[in-house]
């Protein structure tokens, strides 16, 4: 019996390892903010109010599973403007995205104080 | 005594109004912190601030006549007027939801604007702000409400803008305000992203995003309908990803050639404006954002969409070369010529400055702070149909 909790345990890790907490260290997170608030806020609004794209406030992420949010950031939307970001963004970075935008960390006034930081995307792979 | 007075009151007017022309004058957006900088062009300095506009993101703006008045158009569905002049805000009325752009009426005196949320164009009395006309971009059997882009004026008291998720061009004329004619063009192709009009006010070409190629109204043939120009430039190949939308203004034209941006592509595209047929593309830097003619069509200038926003490219329009690629720093959002060409002003978001460029040896003549600087206006625009 011990044993079936351990593979049911380890079962679940497997399952939810791409919903755990994304670690991403301040710098980057400080990036990371600003790249949304100034990038993605080209289409969604630098308030995520939405524009051409729609508004990422958390009363509607909120519900969405957050890997489908992360799929969409990397990988795009097809038949809409949403385009793949994987080139600019890792996996662990749309996570952390994710999180910040569900659970409504991504105030524009917290957003404010991080002016000053800018990103260093890599080049396109193309 | 009451003549005193009076004296008074006419040497503050006086004072107040200050004797200025505004023809060097112009305004940069600081997209971040609802604020505009009034700027001169004839020793390239900052006259002052102008704050409390709202969500500047993606704000852009359009002149009076007179060049004193300046109608800022922020992402909030705020509407400003300020006086550039005497650099203070007149009148600020929230219009809609979620705004993207806005024009002035060839008599000056309607300014339309083009939302988002509730889509449609909302059009105001350019003296008071108040609402003189709503137009809802309704679409299809149910009542749905499109998101409108490329919103231009054009002779005849007419504004003409285009449906994002509606695929229709509507031609709106004005001469009576209180009743609008609606003149509607349908499946003019998937998803148009932003519109131009030719500088002498025929030609309307809005981009599309969910095709390759542009849909083009001539204005004096209105009955002939939209043409699909530059069909399939893309030749079906796989796009590349859009991480920014482009856009598209009048001042693409030089010459017998238009230059505007590809979609999906790291190209500008070159159409002879006589047959309206592709006359060549060239390979750029990254995703075109603004391709602009300097004014007197000799070179055209482009900046790009992340990640590659920290470059500036030139083209010669006769040769269709390159001649000059700039990295003045990340996030060149948007460019400004003078209005006779000889410099040009770019916004350099993420260094917080903006540096004004020689066109012709391009060296960087001078470099001011600016908050997080997007759009740069000059009071010439007051001038220029489509602008």
């Amino acid at each position: 019996m011990k044993k079936m909790f351990y593979i049911f345990g380890l079962l679940a890790v497997q399952i939810f390892a791409p919903t755990a907490i994304a670690e991403v260290d301040t710098a980057r997170q400080n990036e990371l903010l600003y790249f949304v608030k100034h990038d993605c806020g080209s289409c969604h609004g630098m308030t995520l109010k939405g524009g051409l794209g729609p508004a990422l406030l958390p009363e509607t992420l909120s519900a969405q599973p957050k890997d489908y949010l992360v799929t969409t950031i990397l990988e795009g939307r097809k038949n809409t403007a949403m385009p793949p970001w994987k080139t600019m963004l890792s996996h662990e970075d749309a996570s952390w995205i994710a999180e910040q935008l569900q659970s409504g960390e991504m105030q524009p006034t917290e957003l404010a104080k991080n002016k000053q930081s800018t990103i260093n995307p890599p080049e396109l792979k193309q | 005594m009451f003549r005193l007075i009076l004296i008074s009151v006419a040497l503050l007017w006086s004072l107040n109004t200050a004797a200025r022309g505004t023809g060097d004058l112009g305004l940069v957006i600081e997209r971040a912190d609802g604020s505009i900088q009034v700027i001169e062009t004839s020793t390239n300095s900052s006259l002052g601030r102008i704050e409390g506009l709202g969500d500047l993101s993606h704000a852009s703006a359009v002149y009076s006549r007179d060049e004193q008045f300046a109608y800022i158009f922020g992402r909030d569905g705020g509407l400003s007027k300020v006086d550039i002049i005497n650099k203070k805000l007149v009148k600020r009325v929230m219009q809609s939801g979620n705004s993207i752009g806005g024009a002035i009426s060839q008599d000056g005196r309607l300014v339309a604007v083009s939302n988002y949320k509730p889509g449609g164009v909302k059009i105001f009395d350019a003296e008071t702000l108040a609402l003189v006309a709503d137009i809802p971009a309704t679409y299809g059997n149910d009542g749905l409400l499109s998101k409108v882009i490329g919103l231009v004026d054009a002779p005849g008291q007419k504004f003409i803008f285009s449906l994002w998720d509606a695929d229709e061009i509507w031609v709106a004329d004005l001469s009576d305000v209180s009743k609008p004619k609606i003149t509607k063009f349908k499946d003019i192709g998937r998803n148009p992203y932003d519109a131009l009009i030719t500088p002498d006010g025929r030609y309307y070409i809005a981009g599309l995003f969910g095709e390759d190629g542009m849909a083009m109204l001539d204005l004096w043939n209105l009955d002939a309908g939209v043409k699909r120009i530059l069909d399939g430039y893309g030749k079906g190949e796989l796009k590349l990803p859009v991480y920014k939308m482009p856009h598209l203004e009048g001042w693409a034209i030089a010459g017998n050639f238009a230059f505007v941006p590809a979609v999906g592509r790291h190209e500008v595209l070159v159409i002879n404006t006589l047959d309206w047929t592709e006359a060549g593309r060239i390979k750029v830097h990254g995703q075109p954002v603004f391709v602009m003619a300097r004014p007197d069509g000799r070179n055209v200038w482009v900046n790009f969409a992340v990640p590659h926003n920290d470059t500036l490219q030139v083209i010669d329009t006769q040769s269709l070369d390159i001649i000059k690629t700039l990295t003045p720093g990340k996030g060149v959002l948007h460019m400004e010529f003078e209005p006779r060409g000889g410099q040009v002003w770019a916004s350099v978001r993420d260094e917080d400055r903006i540096a004004v460029f020689n066109t012709d040896t391009f060296e960087q003549l001078t470099t001011f702070p600016a908050k997080k600087p997007s759009g740069i206006f000059f009071t010439s625009r007051a001038h220029r149909t489509g602008l």
